[in-house]
């Protein structure tokens, strides 16, 4: 099971990020939408969104909402000229560590599991260059 | 110009904790305060818009109850913290069509000890995973795909103009929230009014980086009114009450235009650009001809972005500009000389009046020791997420 309907995970568990892209205009939706924002057309098809991309802009929270985490890095990320949202995972969260134009790829997080034993699965960015050399 | 629409009265109620006041009271207070201001009563108001967003719905009646009830229409918006500055410009707007001469605009909030403005508290994950909502989520996203926290939000949108243009960092931001706590000691209407150094701004309690909590805009209680009149009505009133009037040489609200970039945070710069840009075009002056800005420094981070999207600096300059030290208010264009919404607080659906009433109140020479000497034109801006953004370009009386 996935976080959100635009996470799939392909046969060797990577993830994909599926986005709606309108066919008149090609913008691009992670969410559902009934038209299109920018040219108001009504079909849209899916369309796979680069795995590695650049950090456009982020913050480091430290209060956020009850039973949220923190610190976390959330932040924007540009993959091929298609912004996505998401935490910046697998990095210490400080300046020092996550810096503006960093290259990014996409990576997996656990989630949770249910009482019927199904683990959901979200996703996030990871440096390129990981310290581990994983 | 016979068809402009004038400020005839206008109060704001002194910001921050109002333990015995509920927010009919604040509200009642501005209202009066801005009816008393303009010399006039309830009888000859014409039409009134309210905002208020935390209380009950249908301030606007609950306010005429207070206030008086005269059978007027009556306008309850709701544009995040954009409220304030829609329902003046309602209220002007109604007098723009000719309904009626005279409007009434209040804005009122009650938000001491709300703590972090982040939408709903996290739910967790159920029993059994279930897809829900516009994304097919199993949980809630806030924390797992970026932040829904405002001083996140606006964090991030700081940092993609230092991204895109090079030399905003954190004490970058920290100085522009040492300017405003700085302005605040000079209004004694302000939450807080006291002035931090940088090294205190830099080492206070990180909210979202890098906003610390003195770079966030204050939760407070507070309201502000106005009463509004047409030109034509302006001229059958007494010579005190046309000196003191202030012009509203523009009066403009946006929401966004489609972005890609904006679909998954909130783009804050292009709507703002464009209401700049027409309510230049419509008041027919420049940034140049500025005396001084109140602008929506919700978040420290935010000022910046602004400076560039008023136009006040070249485009991808607001870095130099700031550091030249034009928006200080000895500066060659004051920026938030009220202590803006860091220092004197920001209740919500008040705030878009608010900054009016700051800037009117320079116009008028009636602003003390805080005064900006000779100002003759200002101009307020505030944006609610989502977005709304409204801008108001002012005229002191000729």
């Amino acid at each position: 099971m996935t976080l959100v309907d635009y996470l799939s995970l392909d046969d060797a568990g990577e993830p994909r990020l599926v986005a709606h892209e309108c066919t008149g205009c090609g913008a691009r939706y992670f969410d559902r939408r009934n038209a299109c924002a920018a040219c108001f057309g009504q079909e849209f098809r899916p369309a796979e969104i680069a795995r590695e991309g650049v950090l456009r802009t982020f913050t480091i929270v430290h209060f956020a909402a009850e039973g949220v985490a923190v610190p976390f890095v959330a932040g924007v990320v540009d993959y091929d000229g298609t912004p996505v949202r998401a935490n910046v995972v697998n990095v210490p969260a400080d300046p020092e560590h996550v810096t503006l134009g960093m290259k990014l790829r996409l990576t997996t997080v656990p989630v949770g599991t249910d009482k019927d034993g199904v683990d959901a699965v979200g996703y996030g960015f990871e440096p390129l260059d990981r310290e581990d050399g994983r | 110009m016979t068809d402009s629409v004038w400020i005839l009265g206008i109060h704001m109620t002194n910001f921050g904790k109002h333990r015995d006041k509920d927010t009919l009271d604040l509200g009642a207070e501005a209202a009066l305060g801005a009816l008393a201001d303009a010399g006039v009563g309830m009888r000859d108001i014409g039409v009134m818009a309210s905002g208020n967003l935390i209380g009950n719905p249908g301030s606007g009646q609950l306010l005429q109850k207070q206030i008086g009830q005269t059978g007027i229409p009556v306008f309850n918006v709701s544009n995040a913290c954009a409220t304030g500055a829609t329902a003046l410009r309602v209220a002007i707007m109604a007098i723009k069509a000719g309904e009626t001469d005279m409007g009434l605009a209040v804005g009122v909030e009650k938000l001491s000890g709300a703590g972090l403005l982040t939408g709903s508290s996290a739910k967790q994950p159920g029993d059994t995973w279930e897809r829900e909502g516009r994304f097919g989520a199993v949980a809630d996203l806030d924390g797992r795909v970026g932040t829904e926290t405002m001083p996140g939000v606006f964090a991030q949108i700081g940092m993609e103009y230092g991204h895109r243009y090079g030399g905003a960092d954190f004490e970058l931001f920290a100085s522009i929230a040492e300017k405003n706590h700085a302005h605040s000691t000079l209004n004694p209407k302000a939450a807080y009014q006291k002035r931090f150094t940088l090294e205190q701004i830099m080492n206070d309690v990180m909210i979202a980086y890098p906003n610390t909590r003195s770079m966030c805009s204050a939760n407070c209680d507070g309201a502000a009114a106005a009463v509004v009149v047409s030109e034509a009505k302006l001229r059958t009133l007494a010579p005190e009450q046309q000196r003191r009037a202030v012009k509203v040489s523009a009066s403009v609200l946006t929401s966004d235009p489609w972005q890609e970039a904006c679909q998954v945070l909130p783009d804050i710069n292009t709507l703002t650009r464009q209401a700049a840009q027409k309510a230049y075009e419509l008041a027919g002056i420049g940034p140049e001809d500025l005396d001084l800005v109140e602008l929506h420094d919700c978040f420290a981070t935010a000022e910046l972005v602004h400076y560039d999207n008023l136009g006040l600096c070249e485009p991808g300059n607001a870095v130099d500009f700031f550091k030249s030290g034009a928006t200080w208010r000895d500066g060659r264009l004051p920026v938030n000389v009220s202590g803006g919404l860091e220092s004197k607080g920001h209740p919500v659906s008040a705030t878009g009046i608010a900054n009016i009433w700051e800037i009117a109140t320079h116009l008028r020479g009636e602003a003390g020791d805080r005064q900006i000497e000779g100002a003759r034109v200002g101009l307020a801006h505030v944006i609610g997420l989502g977005s709304a953004c409204g801008v108001h370009i002012l005229e002191r009386a000729a």
